[in-house]
């Protein structure tokens, strides 16, 4: 029993007896919090891993593509074929709340000099891998995007579900025990001052009785 | 507008240059370290890094995690795929479930 170290009097308990229906509405919110929170971060995970695996593999392919350019160009002629991208890509980064967590939503915004056109230099010097790494890599851009996006929720909202999971733990395992524990310890302890006064208040007649008419009282 | 950087070594990140990204070249752990710690506070939403070099300097990209940007995403390199991004994501399961029920 874990008894709050409070004076057993009648303010202290009704003080009580609010923070333990505060504690008990607290506690309710914060594990609806929690689990809708879980349900969404599972959704989310599940995407965040097959995204993943999906940029992964892609990224991986571009690489094996870039590292065959690589091995047919000079080291120069690869950097002079990537120095000026005819691409600029910015995004617009917008704060979404999801319950009391705020993540962003990534808005990609490219600029192309010529539409659709990827590449920054022309086919004469340049090896055919080249192109297929850097197109490669344009495919797969709005799903590493969306990777970004969704794995930052994901962090996010797993530190949230971390931070409520105490406070609902702390809350039904320490607080409201304490609270519950301390209530019925100022409860008994009144109702025990109650009868010790009421007996007391016996004994006081009987002396007094005993005094005025010699009365005795046995039985 | 925020702007999209990637970093790793050479031969793995300079083909991101050709769709827009910002590319910075780092091979040690110091030269991470320090390039991360510079670009992290200009303007970019999203850091691309190699999972090499991510596990290089994984208290420094710690410091990011709380921050809604920039968001910092490990990628494989060429030199392959060592799982690290993967790990990750069981990380933020493990965080947040007390273990990881998604395999």
């Amino acid at each position: 029993m874990a008894v709050m170290n409070v004076n057993p009097t009648r303010m202290e308990l009704s003080n009580l007896k609010k923070k333990l229906v505060t504690a008990m509405r607290g506690h309710k919110l914060l594990k609806d919090k929690r689990d809708e929170l879980m349900r969404q971060f599972l959704l989310f995970v599940r995407e965040n891993k097959e995204l993943r695996k999906k940029v992964e593999k892609a990224v991986k392919d571009a690489g094996a593509h870039m590292a065959k350019a690589a091995s047919v160009m000079s080291d120069e002629a690869v950097e002079v074929a990537l120095m000026m991208p005819s691409q600029s890509m910015r995004v617009d980064v917008e704060e979404k709340n999801v319950m009391s967590v705020t993540v962003p939503v990534f808005k990609p915004e490219y600029k192309t000099a010529v539409d659709g056109e990827i590449y920054s230099y022309g086919y004469a010097f340049t090896s055919c891998d080249l192109d297929d790494a850097v197109k490669a890599l344009s495919d797969i851009m709005p799903d590493m995007l969306r990777l970004a996006e969704v794995e930052k929720n994901c962090q996010l909202m797993a530190g949230e579900i971390e931070r409520t999971r105490r406070r609902v733990n702390a809350l039904e395992h320490v607080m409201i025990p304490q609270y519950q524990d301390t209530i019925k310890y100022i409860t008994m302890k009144l109702d025990e001052n109650e009868r010790s006064n009421t007996t007391r208040l016996m004994k006081v007649k009987d002396m007094m009785l005993e005094k005025a008419h010699n009365y005795h009282y046995d039985g | 507008m925020y702007k999209i950087a990637a970093i790793g070594d050479r031969d793995s990140v300079q083909g991101f240059a050709s769709i827009g990204l910002e590319v910075y070249f780092a091979d040690e752990k110091q030269e991470a370290e320090k390039l991360l710690k510079r670009i992290a506070n200009d303007n970019y939403a999203v850091i691309y890094i190699t999972e090499k070099l991510a596990s290089m300097i994984p208290q420094e990209i710690e410091k990011y995690t709380e921050a809604v940007t920039p968001a910092i995403i490990p990628i494989p390199g060429v030199s392959g795929n060592t799982g690290e991004g993967m790990n990750n994501v069981s990380r933020f399961v493990e965080k947040a479930v007390g273990s990881d029920i998604i395999n």
